[in-house]
């Protein structure tokens, strides 16, 4: 056996690493996990420091936290929507439905930001009172990680227009999947550990 | 750092596998059951807390917390198709990890800052009173 | 006129002439060093014609080697600057005695162990272990390059920028003057209104942004990319200590983004996170800063424990003793390092059952690092020992660092953490495993492998030097410190009363000034090295007879790595290729698929460094044009989809056909 042979066991022609960019975003959003869970863990601590102000009792709208739930929730299932149109290879459908998404989303965070300064002309700002501060860090940390996802969305969007749906596209669309996903989890703890216990105690 | 750009990585653009590598594609029956599930199980809890179903608020809490706790599931599976087979398993390990630290990371935090409150903030007149 | 003013204030914000320091003489003679040196250097580079090749080679470029070069170069430059502040603080401390008062004013003595602190920590010893893993560890599993190579490339900047930041500080304003930690309620808005904390929170999140990127990046890296036939239980023990470092990373930096951001809250926008009054709890930064502080000291070590595992390995002759046992120990301290987190705050009034969970936990956390150090010295045991200069930083490491470990289980008992807490005793503790573990540990991992990098190995005589100075003043400089700390001598004073003291004080600055003299060997001795280079060069790329895949390649590697990439089928993969009498191949090579080198990195974390300026200063104009370029940019990069090319067939036989000529050439 000639040392040629024997020295190319130890070597292969050709090699194509795996795609990493999918589970790169998920150990993303797990890092993404320990920010809110900080931000969890504030609010569990100073929840109850009202400082003589309003409490949660005092100030939660929950037909307001109700709507924007089921917009957030929508908004799921029509990105769920975009990704089946998008196995169909259907461009135009996979469009329509991330258009439809982004503008749920939109409008989860219009209503927020109009319960935000709702509270804030109230004298419930962020400053009133350790409660208020690690609310307001909560739900807006949530609320710009939707924002952050909305500019995400729309330039994706002008990404298919532009090249269709290319496996790179496609991997972006998977990685914006999870993200859009994930903050809808989020969202469960907000508006229950938040908003209907707030009500509560 | 949310708009997260992606590498294509050292990866040809016609190497269409990724699609399949251990990770299930949604299908319209998922999302739906997933939809419907989500929303019983949001609707649920609201109405309770809503109508103050019961009369102890400690129980709403400790129900409407275990319907959160299941929601998550419920989106894990159907909207996120979380599964042990996925990226080798790898994403459901780093899952794992992860829930485990938070766990730690909230519940120590917690631990810790009520025994330093307990110990070390202002003392009112009764904790005064009861420590002679 | 009062539209004027507001333009003013919109553009420069809190920023006037008088936020530099013209009154401070110290700070003027080392901005005149600083600007001459840097003239120099500019005009060199202007000289030379090396504008142009530092934009294309190393500003842009993408190359895990090329970025973990950058690193460690930052590292050793920013090291600079850190023992220059421990130069004025010793020396401070010697001075001030009773009448004198030394001649450093606390404002200035309290920036010092501030900046000195943020500096070791997060740029000198991230870059040099984030620099050997990003350097090492594509080559040791058979990669050509990381998962992402343009992000590498962003968090090199951004860390490079961090420091930047910190730079600008010394002469634009000031630091904190809190501590490298910055507890509220001192670095809220009420005690520390001016610039300082806000250079120290900004600095911070930039770079620690890069570190969380780098650390997804290498987790993706070795999960994805290894050779076929590198299993988990077949990749060196380097890798798997990167593997948990970088993992300790995305689990660990969150904290810190999150925190920082929550003081910032509190400065920028009057929350009551941490504030005393209206609910806030400022013993919650402590509790939260600390579950990011533990794992950070662990993100620091574990590389290094790796490089000791490398080099103890190599020049014993022998394969690594307790292979499986090393890695459940890694993976088993990173896990503890999790559950220790109090044993920062013991004082903090906890109470005891709390203490008494987590000082078991500490304790308990020292035994799987106790496991690697017999699992070295039985590597050792009747290996055939060179002691090359990595070996002997090894030796001084198992030293300095034992003892180092055995007073953090002093400490771990909160009794006698009562006593000793904050005291000098504890700056002593954490200064033996640092400097005996990570400083040592970087120096043995630079000096093994420098060959693999540039071609050439480092002069042994300015290495001895250096490993002499460091070593002999390290004990000189830290054991007084013990001494003092059990006397009950405080931290961070800069003013004495009890001359008894002082001898001690005197010991330890001696040993700071070896220290610093090693450090200036150590820079000699890359000098030196240069110069010489034809004399002391690695034609073969494995100078040391080693054991893993990076040594199959030529030193420097091709940009590609591995013409072909290798397959594994034993631990000590080259190890085994040697032993079955590999040969390479000359013939047959293909056209390698490699990624473009860009200036996005660049030019994104230029503009978040900016935006981080003017947050410092207030200048709000900047920072909503900054933060919207920084958007627009990213926004810009990632409608490129054109990121890589092809390096032709016949280049890359040309360049192995080089190293063939090489090879032979060795022989004769």
């Amino acid at each position: 056996m000639s040392s040629t042979d024997t020295s190319s066991r130890f070597y292969v022609l050709e090699s194509h690493p795996e795609n990493g960019s999918l589970l790169g975003f998920w150990l993303y959003l797990m890092s993404d996990c320990l920010i809110f869970a900080c931000l969890f863990a504030a609010y569990a601590v100073l929840g109850h420091n009202y400082a003589a102000g309003p409490s949660g009792a005092d100030l939660f709208n929950l037909p307001i936290v109700a709507l924007n739930t089921a917009l957030l929730l929508l908004s799921s299932i029509t990105y769920g929507f975009a990704m089946l149109q998008m196995q169909k290879k259907d461009l135009s459908k996979t469009i329509k439905w991330l258009a439809i998404t982004g503008l749920l989303g939109a409008g989860f965070i219009f209503f927020e930001l109009s319960e935000f300064s709702e509270l804030i002309a109230d004298g419930a700002g962020p400053g009133r009172s350790g409660f208020l501060t690690s609310f307001f860090a909560l739900v807006g940390t949530h609320g710009l990680h939707v924002s952050f996802g909305i500019i995400w969305l729309v330039t994706l969007i002008f990404q298919l227009k532009k090249h269709g749906l290319t496996t790179e596209n496609k991997r972006r669309l998977m990685c914006l999947s999870l993200f859009w996903h994930f903050l809808d989890v989020v969202w469960i703890g907000v508006f229950t550990f938040v908003y209907l216990m707030g009500v509560l105690s | 750092m949310s708009t997260h750009d992606h590498n294509s990585g050292m990866n040809f653009d016609g190497h269409g596998h990724d699609d399949h590598e251990g990770h299930h594609d949604g299908s319209m029956a998922d999302y739906v059951k997933g939809f419907i599930y989500s929303v019983i199980l949001t609707a649920i809890p609201f109405i309770l807390v809503m109508t103050k179903a019961f009369v102890s608020n400690k129980t709403t809490v400790f129900v409407i917390l275990a319907f959160a706790f299941v929601q998550v599931f419920v989106h894990m599976k159907y909207f996120l198709h979380m599964n042990a087979k996925s990226e080798g398993g790898w994403n459901m390990l780093a899952l794992i990890f992860t829930a485990i630290l938070v766990i730690i990371m909230f519940s120590g935090s917690v631990w810790v800052m009520y025994h330093l409150d307990n110990n070390m903030m202002p003392m009112s007149t009764q904790n005064a009173h009861d420590m002679v | 006129m009062f539209a004027n003013l507001n333009l003013t204030q919109l553009i420069f914000g809190r920023l006037t002439l008088e936020s530099i320091p013209y009154h401070e003489p110290i700070l003027l003679a080392t901005f005149a060093v600083v600007a001459l040196g840097g003239i120099a250097f500019l005009g060199s580079m202007t000289y030379f014609k090396l504008w142009g090749p530092f934009w294309r080679d190393w500003v842009t470029s993408i190359d895990h080697k090329r970025i973990g070069i950058m690193y460690i170069v930052l590292g050793i430059i920013m090291m600079l600057r850190g023992v220059a502040d421990a130069l004025l603080m010793r020396a401070q401390q010697v001075l001030s005695f009773g009448d004198s008062a030394g001649f450093l004013p606390p404002h200035h003595y309290d920036q010092l162990f501030t900046v000195h602190g943020v500096i070791m920590i997060f740029f000198v010893a991230m870059p040099f272990v984030t620099g050997l893993m990003n350097y090492v560890v594509p080559l040791q599993i058979g990669a050509r390059d990381v998962a992402f190579p343009f992000l590498n490339n962003f968090s090199f900047w951004m860390t490079a920028y961090g420091a930047v930041l910190v730079m600008i500080s010394l002469f634009v304003g000031e630091f904190a003057r809190t501590g490298w930690l910055a507890y509220p309620p001192l670095s809220g808005i009420l005690a520390s209104p001016d610039v300082g904390v806000d250079y120290w929170i900004w600095a911070l999140q930039i770079a620690g942004v890069g570190t969380l990127l780098s650390g997804v990046n290498l987790i993706v890296t070795i999960i994805k990319m290894r050779a076929p036939g590198m299993t988990m239980m077949k990749m060196p023990v380097f890798t798997w200590t990167a593997l948990c470092t970088n993992i300790l990373i995305v689990m660990a930096f969150p904290v810190l983004t999150a925190v920082l951001a929550m003081l910032s809250l509190d400065r920028y926008v009057g929350t009551n996170f941490f504030t005393n009054d209206l609910g806030g709890n400022a013993m919650m930064y402590v509790n939260l800063i600390w579950i990011w502080g533990h794992p950070e000291v662990y993100i620091l070590v574990l590389p290094i424990f790796g490089v000791f595992s490398e080099v103890v390995s190599t020049f014993s002759g022998k394969r690594l003793f307790g292979y499986t046992s090393m890695v459940y120990a890694t993976v088993v301290i990173t896990i503890l390092s999790y559950l220790v987190w109090l044993h920062h705050f013991f004082t903090m009034g906890s109470g005891a059952s709390v203490n008494s969970f987590f000082g078991i936990t500490t304790m308990i956390i020292s035994i799987p690092t106790g496991a690697k150090l017999f699992n070295w010295l039985f590597t050792m045991y009747r290996g055939r020992i060179r002691f090359e200069l990595p070996m002997l930083w090894t030796i001084a490491f198992m030293i300095t660092f034992v003892i180092g470990g055995m007073t953090g289980v002093l400490l771990a008992v909160p009794a006698a953490d009562f006593v000793l807490h904050n005291s000098l005793f504890l700056i002593a503790h954490f200064h033996n495993v640092i400097i005996g573990g990570v400083v040592f540990g970087s120096l043995a991992g630079i000096t093994y492998w420098f060959p693999k990098a540039f071609g050439f190995k480092l002069i042994r005589f300015w290495g001895m030097c250096s490993f002499w100075l460091w070593t002999i003043g390290f004990y000189l400089a830290f054991m007084p410190l013990y001494v003092l700390g059990l006397m009950g001598v405080t931290r961070r004073l800069s003013h004495f009363e009890d001359p008894t003291l002082q001898i001690w004080f005197i010991i330890a600055a001696i040993g700071a000034v070896m220290i610093f003299l090693g450090i200036v060997c150590f820079v000699i001795q890359i000098v030196v090295s240069i110069m010489r280079r034809e004399s002391l060069k690695d034609v073969t790329g494995d100078p040391w007879n080693a054991r893993t895949l990076e040594w199959s390649t030529s030193s420097p590697p091709p940009d590609y790595n591995f013409a072909f990439t290798p397959k594994v089928y034993e631990l000590d993969a080259w190890a085994d290729m040697k032993k079955h009498g590999y040969v390479r191949p000359e013939t047959g090579f293909r056209a390698i698929h490699m990624p473009k080198n860009t200036a996005a990195g660049f030019a994104i974390a230029s503009f978040s460094s900016a935006c981080a300026f003017g947050l410092i200063w207030h200048m709000w104009l900047l920072v909503i044009v900054s933060f919207v370029a920084t958007l627009v940019a990213v926004i810009v990069h990632t409608f490129n989809y054109k990121r890589d090319y092809y390096i032709p067939a016949d280049v890359v036989a040309k360049t192995e056909a080089a190293r063939t000529a090489l090879l032979v050439s060795h022989v004769h």
